[in-house]
């Protein structure tokens, strides 16, 4: 599914089509909170765009401006400054109740003194939807999420996941212009999670819905979403699809934040054909194809560990290597972790598959080359936009 | 021997108040009971002759002071609402930090005895009173206006005595609504209305069902405010059984009159109950 999104070099296709107002807008969008202590900015001169049917992450650690920017969407928060725009319409002084987005709760919120029925039916008979109408799509509704036969039972006689289900329900059975979801699968265990993962995207396919979906949870947003913003102190740090994010992470934030990854530094020793290289001795190098390199300046870099190999004699071609001690190997069952002190310092972790020629590679304490085709180093912007914003 | 004591637990639990309701409920209910059915006078002393006639003539004599109780019970109760609701909502959604301070402030007046507290609404009411006087020299009332010794009067003692007693269980159902639900409303396009009668007066039902009880059955076997607010027209079946009691010793009159009021009661909360029970309710308003 990722695949499709994306073209071959890890750039997203543009999921907004020419002409289309994109689902979602957002327009120099900030949230500044009053305290004791002064203001305290969450949210920071936000642009943001959702196409249409797009299945969007707000990715981020706790405190970084997500849910607080997914409450002005659905207009809980009023923003400090900036408009929020669905399907073009400038939409920041219309009240939550009167705003075609819906929203499921990360507690579920369902309403317990209501069968699921008329928890599902909540919204339609608000917009006085005709009798008829709402029986028919609350139980369309219900089927589509599994739920058929479930209608007279009340919200606290069903499983999480089921309730899960019904908030779904209850938001999407509205075809709001976007949906928003808090968090919606934290309260749920690993297994029963990631079934709900595969079924969100499944329901998403099948009513064609804008969903936003806000999470702290980096596997959860590369595995559903057609592309991610990845936020942190308020402010979006990179936005692009999950091959994008995940393979090209444009700051030391995220790449910090999204899987495991390595960084490197070094002074740039001189730059050939748009690579600069960092030479630390030895017949050791590091290219990183950069436009931005100036010799003798300090680069920092970043490289996954599965594009990481060990061999013990220094390898030929055009590659990057490095040296190291092995500190510690992992076991872990298809692959294995190992950990590398380099001689510059650094310590890089390395993914290997178990593949049945690769018996133990090194050991713990063994001298090893690290080795990786170039275009798999990344250079990291040496400072983080919010702090250029701040 | 653990299941034993599994077994055995809940009803040593419950062994202190069962013992409790049994001495000072069930076997003076029983006497009661069978005083009801004696005849004779204090004198020449009581005897048994399962005399059901003293129901009738009891009845016969007091069924204006009966009604007349429930009366002002459901008079004072529907107001008490009405004044309890706001208070209760006002404090569980913008009391802020200051909630409990808010609910001391309302039952501070209660620290004071209950008697005390109907004789200063006497004082307060009075026909030449703190009330009533300067709104008389104003002209804005007749010099002969008087609330005191009316009707309204007792309801108005009777509706303050037990204010408490409905504001407390409401303030409790407000405050346990839970402001992601109320959200959840407005993000399904409800607006002010439909947010308080689809969602927050339904979760709040249960606590006004509480204060119904907790009000009506006090409220109605009161003789205190009747006696000190109400003058002589507006006794209350209380006023009928204690003088009953305690000036005619006409014991067998005030035990039929008891368990008259009783049985009384008794069928209107569970006809309330029945009609207006909780669940039902909810299930209607969400409708």
């Amino acid at each position: 599914m990722g695949d499709t999104a994306t073209k071959s070099g890890g750039h997203v296709k543009t999921v907004v089509a020419a002409g289309e107002p994109p689902a979602i807008g957002l327009v120099g969008l900030s949230k500044t909170y009053g305290s004791v202590h002064g203001e305290v900015p969450a949210v920071r001169r936000l642009d943001l765009e959702v196409g249409q049917g797009e299945f969007f992450s707000l990715l981020g650690p706790s405190g970084c401006g997500k849910t607080t920017t997914m409450r002005m969407v659905a207009g809980f928060e009023v923003p400090t400054t900036g408009s929020v725009h669905l399907l073009g319409e400038d939409v920041t002084s219309i009240p939550a109740h009167r705003r075609d987005v819906n929203m499921v709760f990360q507690s579920y919120a369902l309403f317990p003194h209501m069968t699921i029925f008329e928890n599902v039916a909540f919204g339609l008979r608000r917009k006085a939807v005709s009798r008829s109408e709402v029986t028919s799509r609350v139980g369309q509704m219900l089927e589509l999420v599994e739920l058929g036969g479930m209608e007279k039972r009340r919200p606290g006689q069903l499983s999480g996941g089921q309730q899960q289900r019904v908030a779904l329900a209850r938001a999407l059975v509205n075809k709001p212009r976007a949906l928003l979801l808090d968090e919606p699968l934290g309260a749920l265990d690993l297994k029963l999670r990631q079934s709900m993962q595969i079924e969100l995207k499944r329901i998403q396919r099948e009513v064609g819905i804008t969903f936003v979906y806000v999470t702290h949870d980096q596997s959860e947003a590369l595995t559903m979403s057609d592309r991610i913003a990845v936020m942190n102190a308020g402010v979006v740090e990179q936005l692009g699809g999950p091959r994008e994010i995940y393979e090209r992470p444009a700051s030391r934030f995220v790449a910090g934040f999204i899987g495991t990854s390595n960084l490197l530094s070094g002074a740039v020793a001189k730059v050939v054909d748009g690579h600069a290289v960092i030479e630390p001795g030895d017949g050791q190098r590091v290219l990183v194809e950069t436009t931005a390199a100036v010799v003798g300046e300090e680069l920092e870099l970043t490289v996954r560990p599965e594009k990481v190999r060990l061999s013990a004699t220094k390898p030929d071609g055009d590659c990057c290597r490095i040296l190291g001690d092995v500190t510690e190997v992992v076991y872990l069952g298809t692959s294995t972790s190992y950990a590398v002190r380099t001689d510059t310092g650094a310590d890089m972790t390395v993914f290997l598959q178990n593949g049945s020629d690769a018996s133990d590679v090194a050991e713990r304490g063994d001298r090893v080359w690290l080795y990786w085709q170039a275009r798999h180093s990344y250079p990291l912007t040496p400072v983080r936009p919010a702090e250029a914003a701040a | 021997m653990n299941r034993l004591r599994a077994t055995l637990s809940p009803y040593f639990l419950v062994l202190p108040g069962g013992l409790w309701l049994a001495i000072f409920f069930v076997i003076p209910a029983v006497f009661m009971l069978s005083l009801s059915l004696q005849t004779g006078d204090v004198v020449s002393g009581f005897s048994p002759t399962w005399s059901f006639s003293n129901y009738t003539n009891a009845i016969g004599l007091y069924h204006t002071q009966l009604l007349r109780s429930l009366a002002y019970g459901l008079a004072a109760t529907i107001l008490a609402i009405v004044l309890a609701y706001p208070m209760a909502y006002w404090i569980a959604f913008h009391g802020g930090t200051r909630k409990s301070t808010y609910l001391l402030l309302m039952l501070l007046p209660f620290f004071v005895s209950f008697v005390l507290r109907t004789t200063a609404w006497s004082f307060l009411l009075s026909d030449n009173g703190i009330l009533l006087a300067p709104l008389k020299s104003w002209g804005l009332l007749p010099a002969d206006f008087h609330v005191l010794a009316t009707a309204p009067a007792v309801v108005l003692g009777l509706t303050y005595n037990w204010l408490p007693f409905m504001v407390l269980p409401i303030y409790l159902a407000l405050d346990r609504v839970d402001h992601r639900i109320v959200e959840a409303g407005r993000d399904l396009y409800a607006g002010r209305t439909a947010i308080f009668t689809k969602i927050i007066l339904p979760l709040s039902l249960p606590g006004v069902f509480a204060g119904v009880i907790m009000t009506f059955v006090p409220a109605s076997s009161d003789f205190v405010n009747s006696q000190v607010l109400g003058g002589t027209a507006n006794t209350m079946i209380g006023n009928v059984i204690q003088s009953q009691y305690f000036v005619a010793s006409n014991y067998p009159i005030a035990s039929v009159l008891s368990f008259t009021l009783m049985a009384l009661l008794l069928i209107g909360i569970f006809a309330y109950a029945r009609a207006l029970g909780t669940k039902d309710i909810m299930e209607a308003a969400a409708r």
